[in-house]
């Protein structure tokens, strides 16, 4: 394979504490090494650009069941954003439900290599892998929906965590999952017979369990298993008025299960979940106590899942909270339950600055990105594409590096958003070296990937070069420059092959892998008739066609964990 | 002799993996848990006598062998040389193999279409509109405790769609009504019995014929706890006699009824004795039922999106099942037909964002039905080459389509010598899916299902993905030294022109 060295850059890699020394990076054989022969190697001349490690995603919705049905109900989304096929690169079409090669060309493009799919349903499986195979250029993993999976919960209920871990990880292997998905727990039990629960200690209907037992229940079963990821739970009460205070009972609840300082938990777009008010009517932000609490505790990491201005889909395995936003909007609303384990819906949705409570929810997730003291612990996403595709991802770094960014959009916003925001409070405007932190550096350790997220010996060959020269640039005050550099790298290195370059596809023979875990428990979860049997009663389909075989993954990246249990 | 379990069945929509298969010197000699459908296909249609064992074309009217080689490049030339081709079929297909077509389509910027379009392509339309709340079969099993069946056979066309998903299954929440069913038939068949009784003793005199209503009032059953099933259709089938009631409609008349059970559902009144044939006191009680129930589940069949109003008896369905949502749980969908037309519309869906009738000519994929569909096409006579794979439109298609389809070459892939096979001007042998080679398929609930290879296929036969990646690369093969050609004789024209160009002005300064 080509040797690359990248000569000269401002080299921005927060893991190993580097923030824009000019060096050279070296790659062979897709990965980063000390050096390559200078003659031989393919030189790519950076001085004047910032040099980043290729962008990691730590949740966005690409691909799946949920995320197609939202592309096949939407034609009217694709016809203003149609991709023409070229020599290289296939058709498509994009905006905010991308199809799938689009997809992969438009986050290279932007200097991404990895991305994780936010969710999908374990029945639905092969149907996420089989879009993940056609999405180029791109590491990606995918998080299963097991916090209302009946073998959870009933093994929860009985008190056996450990049985529970075993089905836990039967389920990892079986699915080709990354880490244990968690939506509104016991919410979409519920929304079987059209309920919800409320708060962390409502009863789940015909389960004797609370929302509280799930999540410590599987937290403690991640831990059991040794995943990588910590649990990814999108939180009770979602997108309702007030639901901060949910937010910070779920968080409470889970303090005193993290023994050694690290993170047991990771909230998912906690801007949905930080709305304070008692009604819509009194909506505001919920942003101050939530980051309050973030700032004394170390066992949470967040995404943002902020809102843009424009037209998008939401989506969710949240079916009860689809169902509110379709009472509120009257949209055309898809509901997709799963037997055994799972909720879905579907609206599409315009956020509008002269909204008012579109407008707060704009600033609530900016408010909570800059009020974190520590990058470490929020990183950038847009739950695309709930808050917005992630092609405005540009759009929100420059919001989060520069306070005029802001002021330009919030003058525009709504009065009562612009009466209720904190961000003319908030003077903090984000370094490269923590945009960084929040795109990559941040996400790849929340993910335990020691090999994404930076560029020291040994990582991935995965890097980002950006048209940002630190020397010469304020990026706050000039932050349109370094948007449009966000938008479009200028060179994108993926597996140690240049692939993109100006905003241009340039190699499209990289499938990208996909990651998943293969956890060995030292006990296996036994499937003997007795459990077959009982397979045959919970789904509709049989035990023999349920699991994931290896063919449905075309380039696969197994990580293997030795399990506790 | 092998036995296989949990094999998937590659025929309807309900894909029932639960099969098990006795195989003897290749040959499928017993098939367990299936349906007389099934049956048919599984142990005795799939050898059928008709099976396409080698490639063909056409030459001087006569199908003829050829080699494979042959007919891939003959295939490829037609699809090359056609300006605008239509790639049409896909439903009785793997993904995988659907896959490739999409990027054949791409390749070629030609039209693809599926089978969708002739059958639920208006449910399509009409989610497209107002979405649809839906849930998995299992789903429906333990929980729907009323199960209604509109405009759909299932007892014919999804044989056990009844058995193994919705009435007379065992759920969490919901029991199985077979029970009761056995002892409705029972009572039936006494019934019966005492009238063909009293008939041989000439006692017997018919029940007068009903003038104007042929609709029963609904019993007080429907009302009751547990599960419960209501046919709504225009006459009685087999599936309306296993139902607790039996509604039947005025054909054409199923947007007036759902609109009439929107306005009930919504607590308005209606200020007319009869919507439909049906009085509205019986839809009163139809209403109440759906409100009352604790999951109520819509399946709709071709009935609907068929019939006059299309896709707007959909949407009307879906905005009612909208509308139930806010009284109790609800959900709808469409029975969809062939084992693997919901596959077409997803895999089509992620790689160009449309499910059906996209057209590629522009260089990028557009979506319009009414325009990209197969019989519009076809009427109109726009396209100028076709390649259908795994469906017989032969069959099936009105007579001015297919006029239309035959003044033009014809490419074809199926199994067997069915109807589109025998006009076919390229005809290609192809396996049967899910019993010769494996592959997915995605029931109509959308969840994806590993169909399984049980017998080998006859020798030299390939596979519908390898069939198209072959074809692909020829297509490619072919363009790529047609654009050479351009390029060369372009090039040699341009020096032409020089050499003629620099003589002119020789010649010029010759004269000055
Ligand atoms: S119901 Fe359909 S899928 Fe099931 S066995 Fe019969 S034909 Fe096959
Ligand atoms: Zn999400």
């Amino acid at each position: 394979m080509a040797e690359i060295l990248v000569k000269n850059g401002f080299v921005v890699d927060p893991t190993n504490k580097i923030d824009g020394e000019k060096m050279d990076i070296a790659i062979k054989d897709g990965k980063i090494v000390k050096k390559v022969n200078e003659r031989k190697a393919k030189i790519i001349d950076a001085s004047g650009l910032t040099v980043m490690a290729g962008g990691v995603d730590i949740h966005s919705h690409i691909a799946g069941a949920e995320v197609n049905m939202g592309r096949l109900i939407r034609p009217e989304d694709h016809y203003k954003d149609a991709v023409r096929k070229t020599k290289l690169t296939r058709s498509g079409t994009g905006y905010s439900i991308p199809s799938t090669f689009v997809t992969g060309y438009r986050y290279s493009t932007m200097g991404y290599t990895t991305v994780m799919n936010g969710s999908f349903a374990p029945l639905k499986a092969k149907h996420v892998h089989e879009e993940l195979n056609d999405i180029p250029l791109l590491d990606k993993g995918t998080y299963p929906l097991l916090g209302d999976w009946w073998f959870v919960l009933e093994n929860l209920a009985k008190g056996d965590i450990e049985e529970c871990a075993r089905h836990v990880a039967w389920m990892m292997q079986s699915t080709k999952g990354y880490a244990i998905k968690v939506v509104n727990p016991g919410g979409l039990e519920s929304w079987g017979f059209g309920h919800n629960v409320h708060s962390i200690d409502d009863q789940v209907p015909n389960f004797c369990i609370t929302p509280r037992e799930i999540v410590r229940g599987l937290i403690k079963v991640d831990k059991m298993l040794n995943l990588p990821h910590t649990i990814h739970l999108h939180t009770n009460n979602l997108g309702q008025p007030g639901n901060y205070k949910t937010t910070l009972d779920t968080m409470r609840a889970i303090e005193d299960l993290s023994t050694d300082g690290k993170p047991v938990a990771h909230i998912t777009h906690i801007q949905f979940a930080s709305f304070a008010g008692d009604d819509w009517g009194k909506f505001r932000s919920g942003a101050d106590e939530i980051s309050k609490y973030i700032n004394a505790h170390n066992h949470i990491t967040l995404d943002m899942g902020q809102v843009i201005f424009t037209d998008t889909t939401t989506m969710t395995a949240d079916g009860p909270f689809e169902y509110t936003l379709y009472t509120l909007s009257g949209h055309k609303w898809v509901n997709s339950d799963v037997e055994t384990e799972a909720s879905g819906g579907i609206i599409p949705f315009t956020y509008k600055k002269n909204n008012a409570v579109n407008a707060i929810q704009w600033s609530i997730g900016l408010e909570i990105a800059l009020l974190v003291k520590d990058p470490w612990k929020i990183f950038m996403t847009t739950d695309h594409p709930n808050g917005g595709p992630f092609m405005s991802y540009p759009r929100v770094l420059a919001w989060l590096m520069s306070k005029k960014a802001r002021e330009a959009t919030l003058k525009r916003c709504h009065k009562k958003a612009q009466k209720k925001s904190l961000l003319p409070s908030i003077d903090r405007e984000l370094s490269l070296y923590e945009l960084a932190i929040v795109t990559r550096a941040g996400t790849a350790k929340a993910l335990g990937m020691p090999n994404k997220g930076h560029l020291g010996v040994g990582a991935d060959g995965d890097v980002a070069i950006f048209n940002i020269n630190p020397e010469t640039t304020d990026i706050a005050k000039k932050y349109k420059a370094v948007r449009k550099a966000f938008k479009e790298s200028v060179y994108t290195i993926k597996d140690g092959k240049i692939v993109a370059k100006d905003g241009e596809v340039v190699d499209n023979t990289t499938p990208g892998r996909t990651m998943w875990v293969d956890v060995k428990t030292k006990q296996p979860c036994i499937i003997n008739e007795e459990m077959k049997r009982k397979f045959r009663e919970y789904w509709s389909i049989e035990y023999e066609n349920y699991p994931v075989s290896d063919h449905y993954v075309k380039v696969s990246d197994k990580l293997t964990v030795e399990a506790s249990v | 002799m092998t036995e296989f379990k949990s094999v998937v069945c590659p025929i309807c929509g309900c894909l029932c993996d639960d099969l098990e298969i006795t195989v003897e010197n290749n040959e499928i000699v017993k098939m367990k848990n299936g349906c007389a459908v099934c049956e048919a296909k599984m142990v005795y249609g799939y050898k059928s006598e008709e099976r396409i064992l080698k490639p063909m074309i056409r030459k001087d009217g006569k199908l003829v062998p050829v080699t494979m080689d042959e007919a891939i490049h003959k295939a490829a030339q037609i699809l090359v040389d056609a300006k605008y081709p239509l790639l049409y079929g896909w439903s009785s297909s793997t993904n995988e193999a659907q896959r490739i077509g999409v990027e054949l389509a791409e390749e070629l910027g030609s039209t693809l279409d599926n089978c969708a379009s002739i059958c639920h392509g208006p449910s399509v339309m009409a989610t497209q509109e107002i979405g649809i709340p839906t849930a998995t079969l299992g789903q429906i099993r333990h929980r729907a405790d009323l199960i209604v069946y509109w405009a759909c056979n299932p007892w014919t066309s999804h044989p056990r769609h009844v058995e193994r998903y919705t009435a007379f299954t065992e759920g969490r929440f919901e029991k199985s009504e077979w029970k009761n069913y056995m002892l409705k038939l029972k009572g039936e068949t006494g019934k019966k019995k005492i009238e063909a009784a009293s008939k041989r003793l000439g006692q017997y005199s018919p029940p007068p014929r009903p003038q104007v209503c042929m609709v029963d009032a609904p019993p007080k059953s429907i009302q009751k706890m547990g599960r419960k099933m209501i046919v709504v259709d225009v006459r009685k089938t087999k599936t309306a006699e296993a139902a607790d009631y039996f509604l039947q409609v005025e054909p054409n008349k199923d947007y007036e009824i759902f609109s009439a059970l929107r306005c009930l559902v919504n607590d308005q009144e209606l200020d007319i004795d009869k919507v439909g044939g049906v009085p509205v006191d019986y839809l009163k009680d139809v209403a109440d039922a759906m409100i009352n129930c604790e999951f109520g589940a819509i399946f709709f069949g071709l009935g609907l999106t068929q019939s006059l109003g299309r896709f707007r008896n959909i949407e009307v369905a879906i905005a009612l099942t909208r509308d139930l949502n806010r009284r109790t749980k609800f959900v709808i969908s469409p029975m969809r037909g062939h084992f693997n037309v919901t596959g077409a519309n997803i895999v089509f869906a992620w790689q160009t964002g449309y499910p059906y009738a996209i057209d590629f000519s522009q260089g990028y994929p557009q979506y319009n039905p009414g325009e990209f569909t197969i019989n519009d096409l076809l009427r109109r006579g726009d396209n100028d080459a076709t390649l259908v794979i795994s469906s017989d439109p032969g069959a099936h298609f009105p007579k001015s389509s297919m006029q239309n389809m035959m003044k033009h070459p014809l490419i074809t892939i199926n199994p067997d010598m069915n109807a589109i096979s025998r006009l076919g001007d390229v005809v290609f042998p192809a396996q049967w899916c899910g019993i010769e080679y494996s592959g997915t398929a995605y029931r109509m609930d959308s969840v994806p299902i590993p169909l399984k290879k049980v017998v080998e296929p006859p020798p030299g036969i390939l596979n519908d993905q390898e069939l198209l990646e072959r074809i692909l690369n020829e297509v490619r093969a072919i363009k790529a030294q047609k654009t050479e050609v351009q390029t060369k004789v372009k090039g040699e024209v341009r020096s032409a022109a020089k050499t003629v160009k620099k003589t002119a002005k020789r010649t010029k300064r010759k004269v000055a």
